[in-house]
This record gives C-alpha cells, structure tokens and sequence, in this order.
C-alpha cells in the first residue's frame, strides 16, 4: 500500500475522483498474494497491480464503471478472474489461478 | 477521501501496524473498520456489538501479521469481510558505509526496508554516498545499535572489515532479536573473527547466528553483484525459502 500513497496523494492534487482494487481471495497458484492493492483515477491511470498483469486491464474498466455511479450505494463490486470464470476468459490468468478482487471508490 | 483513509494512510506512513476490515458483500458492503494493535480504531458497520465481534476478530489476524477473509455469523446476516494487514515495513541496519553499502541500499529500498547506515567514520558516512538512505548516523554502531529498538523485522549487515568496528557491533546484534546477521570477510576473515568474538565471551550458539561469508554464493565480485547476493540471501532467511540452510 506504502508504493502506491504517491500517486493517490498526486490524483487527489488534480481533483481526480480514485478507486481501489484489492486481491480479497486467491485459489490456486496466484502473481500477486492477498491484500495486493491497485489505485485508478478517473482518468484511467493505474498504480500497483493486482495479478502479473494479466487482469489489470479489466480492474482498470471496473474501476472506470464504478467511478461513474453516482455516490451513494452499489458503487463498489466483487469481481472474480480467472480460467474456471467463462465470462472472464478473455481475461484469464495464465498461471490458472483463479482470484477475486474488491473494487471500491476511495470515498472514506 | 474521508477520515479512515486519512488514519490509515498515516498509520501506513508511520509505520503503526494496522488492520482495515472491509464488508464486501450485502447491504453494509464498503463499510469499514480500522483498527490498530492496541485494539483501538475508528469506523463502524453500523452496529456497536458487531463491531466489537468484527475488531476482536482482525486484532487476531493483525497479530499474526496476516491479511485474511472472515465470515462473521450476525442475527440472520452473515457478513463477508476482507481484513487487510498492514505492518511496518522491515528495516536493514548496513554497519560501514563502504562501498557496498551504496548498491545495497539502493536494492533494499527497492524491496521495500527502511534502510538504515551506521559509520563513525565522516569520509565514508557521507550524504552525497547515501542521499538515498533513509537514515544515515554518523556514530559508532556499536553504540548506536541499543538505541534502534532491534526486532525480528529488523535485518543486520556488517561490512566494514574493520575488527574495532565490525566484533563490537556484532557481539551487539547476535544477542538482540534480528531476524537476520550477516558479515562481510572470506572464511578465514569470519575465523579469525569468531576467535575474538569468543574471547569477548560470545557463545557459540549466538555466533553461528552470523552469516558469513555474507550472502548466496552467486558468484559475482563487483559490489553491486555482492549487494544482490546479500539481498538476496536476506529475502530467502526472511521467507523461510528451503534453500538457506539454519545450520549453515
């Protein structure tokens, strides 16, 4: 978390709205452990990670999509990646783990 | 960003190990509860006694060091909750401001420690060598090693070849709780270097405590090369890795 606080301070400096994703669940072999973090601006910039760079575009799009709900409740989502998640395929992680990742407004 | 960002990235920043636990799931996800290792905290899930229930259970995982999922049985709810674990970051304490040291804490910082580098000797202990160090004491280590509360998150590396400089430093570090020693010096130098230890009345048990000849055997000479061989070792001791024999 230490790593990323830079750019948060810097986007909050230029009025950007941020989200946080964090890894809540890994099965199997997974890039990054529990509790991994990532920050994205509202302008789509993107600090820390989530997996080996296989997921990242996709928490990027989800953390895009949850900034722009109106504050207030169901901005924040559970989201699921990996290679037993169909819908996710596209955005499968290569090492055939499977993780879930919490993406959230930094509003609190 | 609200109050329980603000906390927890100051507890972040000082160092203060914290815990954040998150709902991630039903009507109170996003809600948030801090809490620090004294059991204080801020924030709340909506309810004073499950958040009592909630902050018992991420002191417990904050004492152990580990981020974890809970599921917290509540009336008719079961709440899903992500407990994130923040500790302070580790420290590694370089004694001799020698060349090494410069790559060295170039690589350690990159990985995360609060570098730390005692020499008493002003031409080497200077800022325009460790500008990069978080701290630089321009002090006897053996004297200042008392004073830098030294615990398992602590890492030690004496690299100056100097016995007057290096023996009183390590008779230090072997007996505080450092998770790992090091010390720089072919095997004939670390021989020469136990006999005088033992003469200052070191047990055996505290120096085979000491790592030496420092580092994984990667082969290289130039500093920088040794400096990852140290950083290397450093990350195999602090990650229990199989290939860093205890008994070595």
């Amino acid at each position: 978390m230490r790593e990323l606080l830079p750019e948060i301070e810097r986007w909050q400096r230029e009025g950007k709205q941020v989200a946080l994703a964090t890894v809540v669940k890994v099965y199997g072999s997974a890039p990054r452990p529990l509790g991994a973090k990532m920050a994205i601006s509202s302008a789509g910039e993107m600090a820390g990670s989530v997996s080996g760079g296989c997921v990242e575009g996709a928490v990027v799009e989800e953390a895009l999509a949850c900034l722009q709900q109106p504050p207030g409740a169901g901005r924040s989502r559970l989201v699921e990646y990996g290679i037993s998640d169909e819908l996710a395929m596209s955005v499968g992680l290569a090492c055939g783990g499977t993780i879930q990742v919490f993406v959230e407004p930094l509003d609190w | 960003m609200g109050p329980i960002f603000n906390a927890w990235r100051e507890a972040v920043e000082q160092g203060r190990p914290v815990a954040l636990a998150t709902v991630l799931a039903g009507p109170r996800t996003g809600q948030k509860l801090l809490v620090y290792g004294d059991g204080s905290g801020l924030g709340s899930l909506g309810e004073p006694g499950l958040d009592d229930r909630v902050r018992e259970e991420a002191a417990t995982l904050l004492a152990r060091g580990e981020s974890g999922r809970l599921t917290v049985p509540w009336g008719q709810e079961s709440l899903d909750l992500f407990v994130d674990v923040q500790l302070p970051p580790p420290r590694l304490i370089i004694v001799g401001a020698v060349h090494i040291a410069i790559p060295l804490v170039t690589f350690a910082n990159v990985l995360g420690f609060r570098t730390i580098v005692l020499d008493a000797r002003g031409a080497f202990a200077t800022p325009e060598r460790f500008g990069h160090a978080h701290e630089l004491i321009v002090r006897w280590p053996a004297d200042v090693l008392p004073e830098l509360n030294i615990d398992e998150n602590t890492c030690i590396v004496v690299l100056t070849h100097d016995e007057k400089i290096d023996n009183p430093a390590l008779a230090y570090a072997v007996r505080s709780r450092a998770r790992y020693i090091g010390a720089l010096g072919s095997r004939k130098t670390h021989a020469r270097r136990v006999a005088v230890l033992k003469e200052m009345g070191v047990s055996d048990e505290e120096i085979a405590r000491i790592r030496a000849p420092i580092g994984l055997d990667l082969g290289g000479r130039s500093p920088e090369e040794i400096a990852v061989a140290i950083m290397a070792e450093i990350v195999a001791v602090r990650n229990n890795a199989a290939l860093v024999d205890p008994r070595r």
